[in-house]
Formats: structure tokens, sequence, C-alpha cells
């Protein structure tokens, strides 16, 4: 529900790099989303669709990456997948488990052309 | 026709040089920044105000109607005499939960987000300029009723509590993985109502929140009837001892927001406290 605010933040970041680059366009932008980050994929891309109009980014490509899930077991040492809403060690049953991928919400890169 | 001043470029052929011209000059560059860095940065400034005043800052979570108002009603009722207290009110329309606050004789400020679903760090800080935070133990923030957006915005404070009404169903922690997993402590509210529903377990309401590898803890309560109250006003007095202790470290704690896996690989550790040099509120 807030993906329209994120994807503000998400173009005020991206032109600010275009700007350092001295970029005339850009190609594409590429997201890392963890399905627990609380953000719905469909949601930023129509967000974006409305928001790069008229802007740097109006050609651009929105890729977004789904991360997957994985969690880290500090009892046993295992890694291993998880869903949502189970995040518990499947070969010693911990839940002190911790997640090392899965909640990511970060602009990865951006492909821009720099010639003249 | 040649090959230097563009001459040989045709209406017919313009769009295939075009197609397979732009690759010179394509640079990937490599960012690696949350898309909330904004709103984190904000919330970071917020907190160093919060710890500059050493006050504890609450981020109350639920979905609307859980009892949010009721427990600080209530809570307020018990700790006012030896805490000075403060609450602000998130709501998408009306001051009615700041009045109710106020009627308690303590003072509330109520942020009315519009259509907005969720309180952020910005608005926050709006927020204390108007609101002075000097001699302040205790600031409740009681953000706008939704099990999803708010869990992913740090406002600057320093813990989550999420409640349950014993009335939403005790999956509503396998529904709402994001929020849930926020939490540093789940409250079961209205446990009063319990005895009329047959289809709320507490113990599987427990299990759904350690399923998700929360290992918070769960507090039972009913505001209404005074059913647990102290185990929580407990867990609060814990927590500020807890913070001011950190205080004299300089240390602070933050609460637990989206850690973004792998970026932030390395093992958490106390964050650090910066004392804010510049202007006042």
């Amino acid at each position: 529900m807030h993906e329209l605010s994120l994807c503000e933040n998400l173009l005020e970041q991206v032109i600010k790099i275009a700007q350092q680059h001295q970029a005339k366009t850009i190609e594409s932008i590429t997201l890392n989303l963890g399905p627990l980050a609380g953000v719905e994929p469909l949601l930023l891309d129509n967000a974006f669709k409305i928001l790069k109009i008229d802007t740097v980014v109006a050609n651009a490509q929105l890729i977004i990456n789904t991360t997957p899930i994985i969690i880290e077991c500090p009892h046993c040492g295992e890694q291993s997948s998880a869903t949502n809403n189970y995040l518990v060690c499947p070969s010693c049953q911990s839940n002190d488990t911790r997640l090392i991928s899965g909640d990511e919400l970060i602009l990865a890169n951006v492909a821009l052309y720099t010639a003249t | 026709m040649c090959n230097t001043c563009g001459c040989n470029v045709t209406p017919g052929n313009q769009s295939l040089i075009q197609n397979e011209k732009p690759k010179e000059g394509l640079t990937t560059i490599s960012v690696l920044q949350n898309l909330l860095t904004h709103n984190n940065n904000q919330a970071d400034h917020n907190r160093a105000h919060f710890d500059a005043e050493k006050v504890l800052v609450i981020n109350l979570m639920s979905s609307p109607g859980s009892g949010k108002t009721a427990l600080l009603e209530s809570t307020i009722k018990q700790l006012k005499e030896s805490l000075s207290i403060a609450v602000i009110e998130g709501d998408l329309e009306t001051e009615n939960d700041a009045q109710r606050i106020q009627a308690q004789g303590v003072p509330a400020y109520q942020i009315t987000t519009g259509t907005a679903c969720h309180l952020d760090a910005h608005l926050i800080h709006n927020v204390l300029h108007h609101m002075p935070l000097k001699g302040l133990d205790l600031l409740f923030i009681e953000n706008v009723g939704n099990l999803v957006c708010p869990a992913s915005f740090d406002l600057g404070h320093h813990r989550n509590v999420v409640l349950l009404s014993v009335t939403e169903g005790d999956d509503k922690p396998s529904k709402y993985p994001v929020m849930f997993k926020a939490a540093d402590l789940v409250l079961i509210t209205k446990l009063d109502l319990l005895p009329y529903l047959d289809d709320f377990s507490i113990d599987n309401a427990k299990q759904n929140v350690h399923n998700l590898a929360n290992k918070a803890p769960t507090l039972t309560i009913s505001a209404k009837n005074n059913l647990g109250m102290d185990e929580w006003i407990s867990w609060l007095k814990s927590e500020i001892h807890q913070h001011q202790a950190l205080l004299l470290n300089h240390q602070t704690q933050k609460p637990k927001v989206q850690q973004d896996g792998a970026l932030l690989h390395a093992k958490a550790t106390p964050h650090k406290f910066y004392p804010v040099k510049t202007h006042q509120h």
C-alpha cells in the first residue's frame, strides 16, 4: 500500500545518480526485493509506470529481482530456504534462525548512458 | 555516402542503426542502497533527539480496533504518578484518540495522515517541533491501525509492540509475517473476551510467532479488566532501565525493522548514539 511513496524515493535516488554520472538516458533500474520486504512487486511496477513520465527515467526498464528467503541456524550451522511464515530451522527445529536473504528492498544498480 | 558524418542514415535503416548503436557508452552503476534510506536517515535523526532527552520511545502497531488506545489509557492511569509520559497518535482522520489520552492528563499530539496508511519518520519529526521532549521518560507512538505498511518504517523509536486481539484470530502472525516478525513484544489483548470465543488459541498464536523465528515475549492482557497489566508494566519499566543503561555507554537501540538480508550480513552490534548538535525543537 505504500508502493507509490517508495517509488518516489526510488526515483529520487536514481535521478541523483543520473546527475552524478551526467547520464543522458537511463536504460534500466534493477531492484532486489525480498518476499519479506512488505512490498508488492506488481504495485511497485505500476507506481513506476506512473511516476516515470516526463523524468530522466521515462524510457528506463524496471527490473525486479525477487530474492529467495534463506535462513541460517546458529545451532546446527545449516543454511536453508524458508517460506514467508515459517522460518524455523528444518534440521534442528530451532527458531533462533537469522534471515540472511529475503527482506531486501534494495536499489541494486542503474544502467545508464553517459556517451555524448 | 560515408560512415563519418551520418549521411548514410536513411529513414529506412535509421531504426536498425539506432538500435545497435546505444550499447556504446552504457555504464552500469552498482548502488546497493535501501529504498527507505531517506526515511531511515530521518529516523536516526529523530532517535538522536529522543536519546538526547533520554526518552524511551515505543511504537504500538496493530490492526484497527485491537485496543491500542484502551491499552494506553489503562497504562497511563497506572504510570502517570511515577513516570512522565506523552503520546503521538496516528489516524487517518479525527482527533478522538488524542482527546482520550489528554483526558488522562498527559500530553498527546494527533497526526491525521489523510489517506496515508502509516506514519513515517518525517511525520514524527514534524511533531517534535510542537512537542517538548524535556523531562519525558516515555513516549508512545500509536501508529495507524494497519498490519501491513507500518512494519517497514523506522520512526526513530526504540521498540515495536504489536497487539493482537483475541477477536482477530490466532493465525494473524502467519498472515502478516512482516509485521509480527518486527515485534519486540507481542501483546494478546481483550483477554476478557476469550471465554466467548471457541476458535482462538493463545498457544497457536504464540506458535505462529515462534514460527517466524521471532523470540519476542508474548503477554496476554485485558486493559478493561486489568488482567496481565502488571507484566506489561514491568516490561515497560525494564525497557526504560535497559535504555538508560545503554545511553550511559553512548549506545542506543533500534527496533526490529528490516535488516536487508545479505546486504547487512554482518553481525548485529549495538548502535552507536550520536548526540544531536544542531537545531532545537
